[in-house]
């Protein structure tokens, strides 16, 4: 477990590194383009506020009608069978459909229990590893008029099981509680 | 779906609140959860700009391009069916490179090429081929090096070291992409064989 942390302090710094090693070693004008890269970044987090301030105020109102403690306390059975706590289930089943709502609900989880909590981290890490395959599915069958898509959705389903079983796994082992 | 999602949220917690007598609660958490957006977008604004800005450079000096190249081989075990130099390869492997480095802008127009070109060697259209599925069911496995959003996140509700969840991050989505490869291989050897 020491050594994840140690990765993770290296990661980020050698992704940087290596990225603008490349630039530069392709003669890019690395910092007018890091410039403009922020740039379209700004206009992307302008333009996600508006759905950002819905999904907040919704999950925050839900939260604070006590409907999210009755939720948990409803899906507890569930948690002793899937060893995964209850406060999760909600966030695990928007994933599956859209990402900004799952990010609503992460966001109340990490200020209700704290980001370095054993659920603030299983949410970090079932957010990092799982995709909104529901959305996705739709938008790539649509493209070329797909009906019948065989395999792939108990496949998408399996990945993002093992996603969410290591995810709280390993959010168990890094915090030491079960 | 959103549209449903939303009003569900807002109109379950209003009634759930007038039975418990919650209401009060319940216009202070709206006003809250509306201030808090934007003071998680002040540091969004920050990290993301940071992130797209050396994301825009690794585009530009065509490192995708050159990342792609190298895991042909990797393409080629995942999808044994496309000839050699078919188009398909190149956006899938686009797509992959691109999905790892966290590109959405990039990862969804080279899926969605993909998919057209994988259906241009379909013999029954309409019906997904092995390698289709193959395709959607690892782009689905999120397979990706730096979680920036969920990092901008927890750095703005006070984590001790936001970034900590890097390495157990790209654990969790290589055990969840390694099932999903297992998956596909079985899956298209037990339809070959029938």
């Amino acid at each position: 477990m020491k050594l994840l942390g140690y990765l993770s302090d290296f990661m980020i710094p050698l992704v940087i590194f290596y990225i603008i090693g490349f630039g530069w070693l392709a003669k890019r004008p690395v910092y007018d383009d890091f410039v403009e890269g922020a740039k379209s970044g700004m206009k992307t987090v302008a333009g996600i506020l508006p759905t950002l301030i819905g999904l907040m105020m919704g999950v925050s109102v839900l939260r604070a009608s006590g409907f999210l403690d009755f939720l948990a306390g409803l899906l507890a059975g569930l948690t002793g069978l899937l060893h995964i706590p209850a406060e999760l289930f909600p966030t695990i089943l928007v994933r599956m459909f859209s990402a900004s709502a799952a990010n609503g609900l992460v966001v109340d989880l990490f200020r209700e229990y704290g980001t370095d909590s054993f659920i603030g981290l299983s949410a970090s890490l079932i957010m990092s590893s799982t995709e909104t395959i529901f959305y996705t599915l739709s938008v790539y069958c649509m493209t070329i008029r797909l009906k019948k898509t065989r395999w792939t959705m108990p496949g998408a389903l399996l990945a993002m099981g093992i996603g969410v079983f290591v995810s709280v796994w390993l959010a168990g082992m890094l915090t030491g509680s079960p | 779906m959103l549209n449903a999602l939303w009003a569900g949220m807002i109109l379950t917690g209003i009634v759930w609140a007038a039975f418990h007598g919650n209401l009060g609660a319940v216009t202070e958490g709206a006003l809250n959860g509306a201030k808090e957006a934007v003071s998680l977008s002040i540091t969004m604004l920050g990290v993301m700009s940071f992130w797209t800005g050396i994301m825009e450079i690794a585009a530009k000096s065509r490192l995708l391009e050159a990342l792609s190249r190298r895991i042909r081989p990797l393409i080629r075990f995942l999808f044994p069916e496309i000839p050699k130099d078919h188009p398909a390869c190149e956006s899938i492997s686009t797509n992959f490179i691109a999905n790892f480095l966290g590109l959405g802008w990039a990862a969804t127009p080279a899926g969605l090429q993909a998919m057209k070109d994988l259906e241009e060697l379909n013999p029954k259209p309409g019906i997904a081929t092995n390698a289709m599925c193959t395709f959607l069911i690892i782009n689905m496995s999120s397979i990706q090096l730096i979680p920036m959003t969920i990092i901008a996140y927890r750095s703005q509700y006070g984590s001790v070291n936001p970034a900590a969840i890097t390495a157990p991050a790209v654990l969790t989505t290589t055990l969840s992409t390694l099932a999903a490869i297992l998956f596909c291989k079985l899956a298209a050897g037990r339809r070959q064989k029938t």
